[in-house]
């Protein structure tokens, strides 16, 4: 016996149209989303795999008109640069979402530095760039690899501090209170359960930072400055991928040209390789049937 | 070994509500106590006073005194300490979810700074037989994480957790409410092979539970007054046999019926 609440034939295809509809734009969506990104990375493998090879890796650029040369200098500044960004950035930001999220919550102090962080968020990186040049580039009377490294860190903070504190926020209040009510002190609970359980979050949040000042460019123009040379002093002024792009791709010559493209590939593929990476080595010891 | 726990002129209050009403109270040690009433009397509240989570809320609020043992624990100790000798199992398991069932259980010693393996080992096993979960996990035990298990394994998971630091006290908010029969009848089992050595408070909305589990039972309501406030307060407290079958306080009565709550 069919139920009195039977749809009517014209309700049921409806139905069946409005989900196949939603289906439908989901998918178109995703294509809209995933299109451009893939087509970026296939323009830069066709654009640059060629001008590719040994001496890109292993050697400093070449004066104009030489052929040959490579980005080694910048691909090693870039790798210092971002090291000393994260050493930067990766604590002061985790520990300011810690501050957010836990001890300063609903205080105005905490209210203030979330304003700030956000307001942080969107200054434009040149603007970050000249506030370092004033701060640290002036009173050293020189531009280095330090300063360059400063700029990056503090571009990173705002987003790991906001990442860090939403995370945190996520962890069921119950877990709190099962490490308080084993007598657990405060700030041991926070460090060894609250922050272990919104790791993998507060990760993510600290690689999208990572991501994002792999690829500045204008922050290092008045800092790191860039570098024709090898230099891995951070008194000296340091090269870096994305700088020496810069140059390469407005600079007349072909020959640069193919070699900008080839860095731009490059970039990528050392953010992908070292996103990946951090990936793996964090979620080797997840447990089966982790939540 | 379990201690007793005196309750003198306990109040307590959320803001300006005020939660409970000067509760004067004397838990045996060894046994097993149980706290019945109906909803917002008050008696979660209650157990939150007697290991100092009630003061993690930042508008919470209490006055009176409570002893474990010879410790008056609002004036001698700090609340870290408290909670270090008063375990506590909450209404919903709670695991670690990023710990294994191992660490979830070594969780309270290992966080006290406590690394000795081989000790570690020892009370681990020891908790999780005691909380009768040692044969279902033993094969896994670094292998699975905590919220892996189902909800009364997880339950009895906490309860280990709670036993391996050795506490004097246990207390449980509604350890039941959300299992079903089959595990709630393992908890109950549990509770009353730890009774004897532990003394436990155990939270009840189930009557039935508090008269098998319970030696002495605690009936909480909730009074009126005048201009809207309400407030719970404690009716009756004697022994749990007593309580079902001849109680003296007529609202004890309604609620054991099932007229009222």
């Amino acid at each position: 016996m069919p139920s009195r609440y039977q749809p009517s034939a014209l309700h049921r295809f409806r139905r069946i149209a409005a989900n196949q509809l939603a289906s439908a734009l989901a998918i178109a969506s995703t294509v809209i989303v995933v299109a451009p990104l893939v087509a970026i990375f296939a323009y830069l493998l066709f654009k640059g795999a060629s001008s590719l090879n040994l001496a890109f890796f292993t050697q400093t650029p070449k004066p104009v008109g030489e052929p040959g040369g490579g980005m080694a200098n910048a691909i090693v500044g870039s790798g210092i640069l971002l090291a000393l960004a994260s050493a930067i950035g990766v604590p002061i930001g985790i520990g300011g979402g810690i501050y957010l999220a836990e001890f300063g919550r609903g205080t105005r102090l905490a209210n203030f530095i979330r304003f700030t962080a956000d307001v942080l968020n969107g200054v434009p990186s040149i603007v970050m760039g000249i506030a370092i040049y004033a701060l640290v580039v002036l009173p050293q009377k020189h531009f280095s690899a330090f300063a360059g490294g400063v700029a990056l860190g503090i571009m990173m903070v705002p987003t790991i501090t906001r990442t860090t504190e939403e995370m945190l926020l996520m962890v069921p209040h119950s877990v709190r209170e099962a490490a308080l009510g084993l007598g657990v002190p405060n700030w041991r609970s926070v460090l060894s359960i609250t922050l272990k359980t919104a790791s993998p979050g507060v990760i993510t949040g600290c690689m999208l930072a990572f991501a994002r000042v792999a690829g500045e460019t204008a922050p290092l123009l008045f800092t790191a400055l860039g570098n024709e040379f090898w230099s891995t002093s951070l008194g000296e002024p340091i090269a870096a991928l994305p700088l020496q792009i810069y140059v390469y791709a407005i600079s007349p010559y072909n020959e640069w040209h193919r070699l900008a493209w080839a860095g731009a590939l490059v970039l990528i593929l050392l953010i992908v390789l070292s996103v990946a990476l951090v990936r793996y080595v964090t979620t080797r010891g997840v447990l089966k049937g982790t939540a | 070994m379990g201690v007793g726990i005196q309750v003198e002129h306990l109040n307590a209050w959320y803001g300006a509500n005020h939660t409970l009403m000067d509760i004067t109270l004397h838990i045996p040690a060894n046994e097993a106590t149980a706290l019945i009433g109906p909803s917002g009397c008050g008696k979660s509240t209650f157990v939150r006073c007697i290991n100092r989570m009630h003061e993690t809320n930042p508008i919470a609020r209490v006055t009176g005194t409570v002893r474990i043992g010879e410790l008056d624990i609002y004036a001698d100790v700090s609340p870290v300490e408290v909670r270090r000798r008063i375990g506590m199992v909450f209404q919903r398991p709670n695991p670690f979810p990023t710990m294994s069932i191992y660490d979830n259980v070594a969780s309270g010693l290992r966080l006290n700074g406590f690394r000795n393996r081989r000790v570690l080992d020892e009370v681990v096993e020891r908790s999780l037989i005691q909380a009768a979960l040692w044969d279902e996990v033993k094969d896994d035990l670094k292998k699975k994480s905590g919220a892996s298990l189902s909800g009364g394994q997880q339950q009895r998971l906490c309860i280990a957790r709670a036993l391996a630091v050795d506490p004097e006290v246990l207390l449980m908010d509604e350890p039941a409410s959300a299992l079903d029969p089959i595990a709630t009848g393992a908890i109950e089992d549990l509770i009353h092979s730890l009774k004897g050595r532990f003394t436990i408070v155990i939270v009840t909305h189930n009557m039935q539970q508090a008269a098998r589990v319970a030696d002495m039972t605690a009936f909480f309501s909730i009074s009126k007054g005048g201009e809207g406030e309400r407030w719970g307060e404690l009716v009756e407290y004697t022994t749990t046999e007593t309580i079902f079958t001849n109680p003296a306080d007529k609202r004890t009565e309604d609620y054991v019926t099932g007229r009222f709550g």
